[in-house]
């Protein structure tokens, strides 16, 4: 309920929303949480195993029990923290992990069964027939258990990544975080101050205390405020850092308009780059396990405190206090100021304070709750016996734990402290980081102002600023009084890991079974694997385990933390990569003729090439193929050849380099022509080939193939920088420069004297000879160069041109009785010549392989050389590149497909090479194919047999040479 | 005579406009690799004085000089923009016309640095990467040369990508131009 006169939200403004179809009405400046809870709405969901009614347990980021389903439809978010979503209008708010009714619940049959349900249940009965447990076991439970479910369908919100870099960033705007942001600003540092919440103050946001006489709330908002307007300040609201990485970086998640509808980013996942940290990450408070403590109604002291105090809003009209610390006593000082009453405080301790406001029962531990979906009392036991009460609100404080998180993201382990009975950080462990205020082990108000400042002043002197005086406000000491209680000894069951429905039995248990590593036990009762990583639970389940042990909490250790601190949407982590947005896109200059001209693209790494011309009366790729296949062979075809990696090499030793990279001679190509050069890897296996122009004495041009570009590129670099640093050369890409085009066929000469003006001599213009060329007025470069077998030239223009010179040759190729091919053409063109691609050149071939052994120059090393003479890799055994044809009925050739002798046993030992590359030859009017084959070369004339058991198919076959057409090659050098 | 026409990288793409970010294309003229043989820096910073005015720049830097300028382009590596080069700069270093090679486009408007922290891995803050600074960084997933590209109405950024990905480096800067106008 609201109490008037209370919390710091605008009640003026009424916000309409739905929590599972009935409406309700909250405020701006409510979670769902507190609107929820002003409605007197207690049960939110079912829990994860035993489908328990469930409640809300906390007012922060740690909350493992309200998890609810956002929006509707494209736009639900499943599994978002109600404690944590702002309330806009409108929003439409679900419960999960129910049916058919968060009310009723079928499934809370399992709850009955739980005897049966314990930890190591599934792990035991699930064992056998084998089969079962991936195809109905486990499928069952997980239907059975489970969260929110998502949409199923392409979540249309957007999400932004971004990066920050400051000198010093501090997480947490509590009373540390705020003075250690002012005293980091003051020293002239560039500061990021982050903080998860929607308003600045961390705990102080909460409670009913005074800083340097003013509210401690208005303390926290007037700094926040002078932070800034300072130029070198940067603070980030609503922005959860959810890791620390290497060098001083950190993940952060910053929510942006939450699930209010929109324009903009819904999120933004930010990479902080800080020189220094300061971690101000406060505290998060602990429950006590007691017998059926899940009960909706009960809930944090703390959070009690904060919805009374932040949000105006009373959890319970009844309300009592259980804890074993002085903190807790504030509730009900909170409470009672407010006129809202308290049952009394159940104290654990025997010495605990008294209160003239209200009653303090000293020495009481509840054991037990009551009511059906919501708690309506509670049994407590004293020395005199046990005694039954009415409450519908049980606030507990089992005392708080140091935010440590962050400080274990990088393997740190943290420090048991037996005087505040809780884990801190362990110092140093996140390089840069310094640690602050509660989440350090300081649980005054004093100490952490006073910790900000040291940890802030720590931090600026690492970077060489004098930081400056800074007054610290007066503020309350206060803290503490502690006394260990974990958990209330009885029956029944009380509840560690309300997430993943662990229990004080289940650690039990797992001690018993000899899982007495905390790991172990972490993963056998699945404590702390849920998506909250056990924040509220941990501490109190290897204290359980720690006693279980006869161990002591140190010794016990913790489980590991890992990132992120809490749960990122994926969308957030992927902003900007969906769809096309995954890679950036390589478009050549013909693209947009090409697109025009309905040709379907296909990615060559990220370049998009043509697959074909499809033209009317064509139904199937193959007629346009056959038909441009035709225009080379036949007259004169277009091809868009940027796509191939060009660099350009020049310098003293631009041919010494060539020299070393290439197995065959560069130094003694002359200025004019162009070499077909292979490139070997260290190993001795091939790497990439291409050709290499010789445009002048110190200046070359090397083709790469498109998808060994960027490789080859790196692979110069690395060669001229590790290698050879002495050379004297330089190496550059210019791919992107020069639009180049393939105009290949017999009509191609023709062509290109029209196109340029002049003649072109084969005396002149000799096959594999290169120069300038000049086309309406632009300087090019034109290479007599074939990858079909035809005569062949590419022309080369800057690519500005680009575009008006494809169509002014694929116009006059049209003229001539030709046109454009695409990469189908040009594949089956360079199948019947029996030149290579990636099919061939991947990976595992040698020179000696592809019959091209005899290409390693005797006169000189190059890089590979050794290697690729090891006995092994020139043993005539291995399987060489030859040519197929199908000489039986089936003329099907299928490449992946593997060969094997006539009569042998289809078995991986028969197993004698396989087939790279196929296609349908319509100069040949049969299907050919590149294979390797065991001593292929000397097998011409022999039958084969092609078998692909994927398709079931068998194809007999002839060895022949791989050169299927024109193998003397007058046709290229015509 | 068959007549060449000319087409720009980002041609139909720009200019665009969201909120108070601009992005425009720019023709610079020539831009021209340089990259110094052995020794010869010194040589090279000399015959760029002769003819342009202007000097090598420090790494992570560029010079200016008339409407010259030359920008750090990666390791041995320097970029002139503008003039084309002169013949003696052959003498001292590779010569490497890269003039079609590169989309070049201009982000500017009060805050542009807060569109590039949502692509660029750099601290991009005017204060940070100021007057006469240039990069090789990542822009999204491409290789991107920035450099800071001021006028009379603020600091601005000259961002060059290569030309294939024009269409791309587009659609990622005015991705972020969008995100950022809609917080403001």
């Amino acid at each position: 309920m609201r109490i008037e006169g209370k919390g710091r939200i605008d009640r003026s403004t009424w916000y309409g929303f739905t929590f599972d179809g009935v409406h309700y009405e909250g405020h701006p400046g409510d979670t769902v949480a507190s609107a929820l809870l002003a409605h007197d709405v207690r049960m939110v969901g079912r829990s994860f195993k035993y489908h328990r009614p469930r409640g809300i347990l906390t007012a922060g980021s740690a909350e493992p029990n309200a998890l609810v389903t956002v929006g509707s439809g494209a736009h639900a978010s499943p599994n978002e923290r109600a404690t944590m979503v702002e309330l806009t209008p409108g929003l439409q708010v679900t419960s999960q992990n129910r049916w058919p009714s968060l009310g009723f619940d079928v499934l809370s049959v399992n709850d009955l069964a739980a005897p049966f349900f314990g930890a190591g249940f599934y792990y035991k009965t699930f064992m056998w027939p084998k089969a079962f447990w991936e195809k109905v076991y486990e499928p069952a439970i997980r239907r059975a258990a489970g969260l929110g479910a998502l949409s199923g369908v392409t979540d249309p919100e957007e999400c932004e990544k971004g990066f920050r870099f400051c000198d010093v960033l501090v997480i947490g705007a509590g009373p540390a975080g705020l003075m250690a942001a002012k005293l980091a600003a003051e020293a002239g540092a560039d500061v990021i101050l982050a903080d998860e919440g929607t308003e600045p103050g961390g705990q102080l946001t909460a409670e009913v205390e005074e800083i340097d006489g003013m509210a401690a709330h208005e303390w926290a908002a007037k700094l926040w405020a002078e932070l800034g307007a300072m130029p070198n300040v940067r603070l980030m609201l609503r922005t959860t850092v959810t890791g620390a990485y290497d060098q001083g970086t950190y993940g952060a998640l910053e929510r942006l308009r939450g699930h209010a509808t929109g324009h903009g980013p819904r999120e933004c996942f930010w990479r902080i780059a800080a020189k220094r940290a300061v971690l101000a990450a406060g505290s998060l408070e602990r429950p006590v396990a007691f017998r059926d403590n899940d009960r909706p109604g009960i809930m944090t002291a703390g959070a009690v405190r904060a919805y009374l105090n932040r949000w105006g809003v009373s959890p319970g009209r009844n309300v009592t206090v259980f804890a074993n610390n002085d903190d807790a006593h504030r509730t009900a000082r909170d409470l009672v100021m407010a006129g809202v009453k308290v049952n009394a405080v159940l104290d654990a301790r025997h010495d605990a304070p008294k209160s003239d406001d209200f009653a303090v029962i000293r020495g009481a531990q509840v054991c037990g709750s009551h009511g059906r979906k919501g708690l309506d009392g509670i049994t407590y036991r004293t020395a005199s016996g046990e005694t039954t009460i009415m409450t519908d609100c049980l606030a507990v404080s089992g005392g708080w734990n140091p935010t440590v998180h962050l400080t274990c993201h990088m393997g740190g382990r943290p420090v048991w402290r037996d005087d505040i009975l809780a884990f801190v950080p362990k110092p140093g462990a996140i390089p840069g980081m310094v640690t602050a205020g509660a989440c350090n082990g300081a649980f005054s108000t004093a100490a952490c102002l006073a910790e900000g400042v040291a940890a802030a002043k720590q931090a600026v002197e690492d970077l060489g600023l004098t930081a400056p005086d800074v007054t610290l406000p007066e503020a309350g000491t206060e803290a503490g009084g502690i006394f260990p209680l974990w958990a209330v000894p009885g029956k029944g069951r009380a509840w560690l890991d309300f997430q993943n429905d662990v229990t004080v039995k289940d650690v039990k248990q797992a001690a018993t079974e000899n899982y007495q590593s905390v790991e172990h036990m972490k993963r056998y009762t699945t404590q702390g694997m849920a998506t909250d990583q056990g924040k509220m639970s941990s501490v109190a389940a290897l204290a359980i385990l720690a006693d279980a042990t006869g161990r002591g909490i140190p010794e016990t250790g913790t489980t590991t933390f890992r990132p992120p601190f809490s749960p990122i949407s994926i969308g957030a982590l992927g902003a900007g990569s969906k769809g096309s947005g995954f890679a950036p896109q390589r478009y050549t200059t013909s693209h947009a003729a090409t697109v025009a001209r309905n040709a379907p693209m296909i990615e060559a790494g990220l370049w998009y090439r043509p697959s074909y011309f499809p033209q009317a009366g064509e139904t199937t790729w193959r007629q346009s193929c056959d038909r441009e296949v035709g225009y080379v062979r036949n007259a004169v075809g277009i091809s868009d050849v940027t796509t191939l990696g060009k660099i350009d090499i020049q310098g003293p030793d631009a041919a010494e380099l060539l020299d070393i990279v290439y197995t065959g001679l560069f130094s003694t190509l002359k200025v004019g022509k162009v070499r077909y050069g292979l490139m070997l890897r260290e190993d001795g296996f091939v790497m990439d080939d291409g050709t290499t122009a010789r445009l002048g004495e110190n200046h070359y041009v090397m083709t790469t193939t498109t998808a060994a570009a960027g490789q080859v590129m790196a692979h110069l670099d690395f060669v001229t920088q590790v290698l050879r640093p002495d050379l004297d050369v330089s190496v550059i890409s210019v791919t992107e420069q020069w639009a180049q085009f393939a105009v290949a066929g017999p009509k191609s000469r023709p062509l290109l004297e029209d196109l340029l003006e002049t003649t072109l001599t084969a005396e002149d213009w000799p096959f594999m000879s290169c120069g300038p060329v000049t086309v309406g007025g632009v300087t090019g470069r034109l290479f007599r160069i074939s990858f079909s077998g035809e005569q062949g030239w590419e022309i080369a223009v800057p690519a500005r041109y680009g575009a008006s010179l494809f169509d002014a040759l694929v116009a006059r190729a049209e003229a001539m009785g030709g046109g454009l091919y695409g990469m189908e053409a040009l594949n089956v063109l360079r199948i019947e010549k029996g030149f290579l691609t990636h099919a061939e050149l991947h990976g595992r071939t040698t020179a000696f392989d592809l019959g091209m052994g005899r290409m390693i120059s005797a006169k000189k090393d190059c890089i590979g050389k050794v290697m690729a003479a090891r006995e092994g890799l020139v043993d005539p055994g291995r399987a060489q590149l030859v040519g197929l044809k199908p000489v039986g009925e089936v003329q099907q050739l299928v490449s992946g497909a593997h060969l094997f002798r006539e009569g042998a046993k289809i078995e991986p030992e028969n197993d004698q090479g396989y087939v790279t590359s196929v296609c349908y030859s319509p100069t040949l009017g049969h299907s050919i194919g590149l294979a390797f084959l065991e001593r292929g070369p000397r097998r011409y004339g022999e039958k084969i047999r092609m078998i692909d058991r994927t398709k079931g198919l068998e194809t007999l076959c002839e060895v022949v040479n791989p050169v299927f057409f024109d193998p003397e090659g007058a046709r290229a050098r015509d | 005579m068959i007549e060449l026409v000319a087409s720009t990288p980002c041609q139909g793409l720009l200019p665009l406009e969201h909120g108070p970010f601009t992005l425009t294309e720019l023709t610079p003229g020539s831009l021209t690799a340089l990259a110094p043989f052995s020794g010869q820096d010194a040589a090279l910073s000399r015959a760029l004085d002769a003819a342009f005015g202007l000097s090598l720049p420090d790494v992570g830097a560029a010079t200016a000089g008339g409407s010259a300028r030359v920008i750090w382009f990666g390791r041995g590596q320097y970029l002139l923009i503008g003039p084309a080069p002169v013949a003696d700069l052959a003498n001292v270093a590779a010569v490497t016309d890269q003039s079609d090679a590169w989309a070049v486009v201009r982000l500017s408007g009060e805050g542009a640095d807060e569109v590039l922290a949502r692509l660029v891995p750099v601290d991009m803050r005017p204060a940070v990467f100021g007057e006469g600074a240039a990069i090789r960084t990542y822009l999204g997933h491409m290789t991107v040369s920035i450099a800071r590209d001021d006028d009379a109405k603020g600091p601005g950024y000259r961002i060059m990508a290569f030309r294939s990905m024009a269409g791309t480096l587009v659609h990622e800067i005015e991705t972020a131009m969008a995100a950022v106008a809609a917080r403001l």
